[in-house]
């Protein structure tokens, strides 16, 4: 099954190695991936995005406008900024945390939360909101909100592989000194997916 | 990754040497080559460019397969030895691996290298994946050594950073060296130059018909209209003749020079119209006008040349789909409306803790209300133009901060001129200007902020930081006594987090004669394990924002009511902050809170 999946964040969130671990966890799976990153100056606190596609035939790595089955935003503002890459029908993961530019501290430019999170209620029907900066601390390390989210992603659901390949991913590219930590985040995200699947599905009913 | 790519593609070749100097989007291919040496690889970054490609070239004169990378603009410094070793040419494989950035994302200009291997004479290979970079930097190696000329390879930053599943084969092609031998041919001098002109120009002739056979270009699909394309605007290309389900006449070119003109010719058969996808500038639009004009065909070429595709900035999918929806004839599928809030803008920063805010904000103390030139270089510290500091008057390329100051001064005497430059920059270019400046007695302040690494490129080691890419451990090139032996006589050491004293230096070094240097010591926060961090003592604090408006630090916000908070994750404790609060409220882990 052919999933784009986008990552939208602040350069220093961990994106990078976000799109790696979706990468080799697909691998696992017998799937082809692209990734494509935001290298170079971007990573000093600037807007980056990844872009990883799974299956599929593109030669390209760039998820274009509107075809996006998953949008996974490490930031607030940084999730709307690239909400017109995702599909009508696409997914949506939100960490709810906010982070300031600069521009914003300096008074030249307002961050509207408010309205951001509007907006994303309204662009997707499939939306998880959570406060992953908690969670990773929970888990060990504020560092780790990169891979709570991804946890999220797959207990939700919404992405098309499973919890042990994520977990062997992490062994294989992570130094072993931090599997245990990333182990932790990931269930904590994993539990949380999971939960907000079940609580929407109980809602219907 | 593309890069890594590359670099395993030329380990799998046989590659014995390989030198380089870090820039966004090539610096992963050298460090992949490191990471992955069984230790028969020499790898080193090199001080710039040109030394990296004159490395390179000793070693292919005496047979080794070598590898030189390098970013589009670092061609430029290379570009005194590329143009003579396409006359004296290569013994061993030579590739020189360099990177062009449309867009730009991270350069000073939107150069097109394939220009470069046309000026020189050189053949380029031009990547559309990951995949195509592995294979066409094997088949590089072995073409330089059938030809005896350098090869380049361009891939652009959609395709150096962009990571695709490969079957790596780990059979390493062995080449042992012959060593060098001498000969009149490795001696370049007027007589030889113009024998061997005539020599290169037939050969091109030559590679342009063995390019028309090459698996690298590829013409397929028939009808009356036809697509030409390359890099990664190839891919989009691809992308959206199977989504639109498109019968057109397509050539993939992954030779842009020489040209395959063979192929070109039976591609351009029967069409009445091309269009030409390509980024950056028409090279190939204009090998096909050219070859049309030859030809006496009668076909419309569109592209750059009649306004069809822009020039500048890089493309996307959406751009090649409406250029290719618009010359057959369809309609673009449109675009979901998505109606987004204004959103602030987010451009990148100096990190929370850098040494370069403390260093900028001491000199920006110190000249405070003085007339000021400051005179910016290629590296993280360009950031600081950014407002609150604002103290990047100019940028040109690496280490024009140091001869740019020197201009201004002859023209503005009464203005103070101090020249930033980071260490990495300093050994790379910066050197000539300071001698430049001291024989030319010019009254300059020179700032080299030395934060021991190359930071922005991701760390790399460079002379003074005492670590080589063979994992040795050399002697630390000693930029104070290296200043001094030049003839700099004013040299201080100040850690710029001692604001007093880098002040107090600051003013000390602008009434000095002549050049006087100041090395900001500290190291790049990426280097140091991070501490606790500082936070707001929220009683004393009387939400002034002085802190925020004075050093816009990424780590500070302000929270509701006015007041300023300090996120422990990113803060480094590095204390700027506290030593600007008036009222004493921000500090350290003993802070009371």
């Amino acid at each position: 099954m052919k999933t784009d999946v986008l990552i939208a964040g602040v350069g220093g969130q961990g994106q990078v190695l976000a799109s790696r671990l979706i990468g080799a966890a697909a691998i696992l799976e017998g799937y082809a991936v692209r990734t494509g990153e935001t290298i170079g100056m971007s990573q000093r606190g600037g807007s980056v995005v990844s872009h990883v596609r799974i299956g599929g035939e593109s030669l390209a790595a760039t998820v274009p406008f509107g075809q996006a089955d998953l949008l996974i935003g490490f930031e607030l503002c940084e999730a709307v900024r690239n909400l017109k890459r995702l599909s009508k029908k696409g997914r949506l993961i939100v960490n709810t945390q906010r982070i300031n530019p600069v521009t914003v501290s300096l008074g030249m430019e307002q961050y509207d939360a408010g309205a951001m999170e509007e907006t994303l209620k309204r662009a997707a029907q499939d939306a998880i909101f959570l406060d992953g900066y908690s969670l990773a601390r929970e888990a060990g390390s504020v560092k780790a909100v990169n891979v709570v989210l991804l946890g999220t992603a797959v207990g939700a659901g919404y992405l098309p592989l499973s919890r042990e390949s994520f977990l062997q991913a992490i062994r294989d590219i992570l130094p072993q000194k931090l599997h245990d930590l990333n182990f932790a985040a990931f269930d904590k995200g994993y539990e949380l997916g999971n939960r907000a699947v079940e609580d929407k599905t109980a809602q219907i009913k | 990754m593309g890069n890594e790519a590359i670099a395993l593609g030329a380990i799998k070749a046989g590659v014995r040497v390989v030198c380089g100097y870090p820039g966004t989007p090539s610096t992963e291919v050298l460090e992949t080559v490191a990471k992955n040496n069984d230790g028969s690889i020499y790898v080193e970054w090199s001080v710039n460019e040109k030394t990296a490609m004159e490395v390179a070239a000793g070693a292919a004169y005496s047979g080794a397969r070598t590898m030189v990378t390098m970013k589009q603009v670092g061609l430029n410094v290379a570009s005194d030895p590329l143009m003579s070793l396409a006359y004296i040419g290569v013994k061993g494989g030579m590739v020189l691996v360099v990177a062009d950035d449309p867009g730009p994302l991270s350069s000073q200009t939107e150069q097109d290298t394939r220009h470069f291997a046309k000026f020189s004479n050189l053949p380029v290979l031009d990547p559309s994946t990951p995949e195509e970079a592995y294979a066409m930097i094997q088949a590089a190696f072995a073409l330089s050594e059938k030809v005896g000329l350098p090869v380049i390879l361009r891939p652009t930053t959609r395709v150096c950073h962009a990571c695709a599943s490969i079957d790596v084969d780990d059979n390493r092609e062995e080449h042992i060296p012959s060593g060098f031998e001498k000969d009149s041919r490795w001696v370049i001098f007027p007589r030889l130059s113009y024998k061997k002109h005539i020599e290169i120009e037939k050969l091109q002739t030559v590679l342009a018909e063995t390019f028309s056979e090459s698996p690298f270009n590829r013409v397929s699909g028939k009808g009356s209209l036809g697509i030409a394309g390359s890099g990664i605007a190839w891919a989009y290309a691809q992308d959206v003749i199977r989504d639109l389900d498109l019968d057109v006449k397509t050539f993939k070119v992954g030779t842009p020079y020489p040209f395959p003109e063979k192929l070109a010719e039976s591609f351009l058969e029967g069409l009445e119209a091309v269009l030409v996808l390509e980024e950056l500038d028409p090279v190939i639009e204009e090998a096909l006008l050219e070859i049309a004009g030859k030809n006496g065909l009668k076909v419309t070429i569109s592209g750059k040349k009649d306004g069809t595709t822009p020039y500048a900035g890089e493309y996307s999918y959406e751009l090649v789909r409406k250029a290719i929806a618009e010359f057959t004839g369809r309609s673009d599928p449109e675009v979901p409306e998505t109606t987004i809030p204004p959103l602030p803008a987010r451009p990148p920063v100096l990190c929370a803790g850098c040494p370069h805010r403390a260093s900028f904000y001491a000199v920006k103390k110190a000249m405070k209300g003085r007339k000021a030139v400051f005179t910016g270089d290629i590296g993280c510290y360009t950031l600081g133009n950014a407002k609150p500091l604002n103290m990047v008057d100019t940028c040109l390329c690496m280490g024009a901060s140091v001869s740019v100051a020197q201009g201004i001064k002859r023209v503005e005497p009464d203005t103070r001129l101090f020249a930033f430059i980071g260490d990495s920059t300093f050994f790379h270019t910066g050197i000539p200007g300071v001698i430049n400046a001291v024989y030319n007695q010019t009254d300059i302040v020179l700032v080299v902020l030395d934060n021991s690494t190359t930071a922005m490129t991701g760390h790399q080691p460079h002379p003074g930081t005492g670590r080589t890419m063979m994992g040795s451990v050399s002697e630390k090139i000693d930029i104070a006594g290296l200043l001094k032996s030049i003839g700099v006589k004013w040299v201080r050491k100040i850690n710029p987090f001692d604001q007093k004293a880098a002040i107090s230096a600051v003013k000390e070094a602008s009434e000095v004669k002549g050049v006087s240097a100041i090395i900001f010591e500290a190291p790049c926060i990426a280097l140091i394990k991070k501490p606790e961090a500082f936070s707001v003592d929220s009683d004393k604090c009387r939400a002034c924002g002085l802190c925020i408006r004075e050093i816009g630090c990424p780590s500070m916000f302000l929270i509701d009511d006015g007041k300023v908070q300090i996120e422990p994750s990113t803060c480094y404790a590095c204390g700027l902050c506290g030593s600007i609060c008036p009222f004493g409220a921000i500090g350290g882990m003993n802070h009371e809170n």
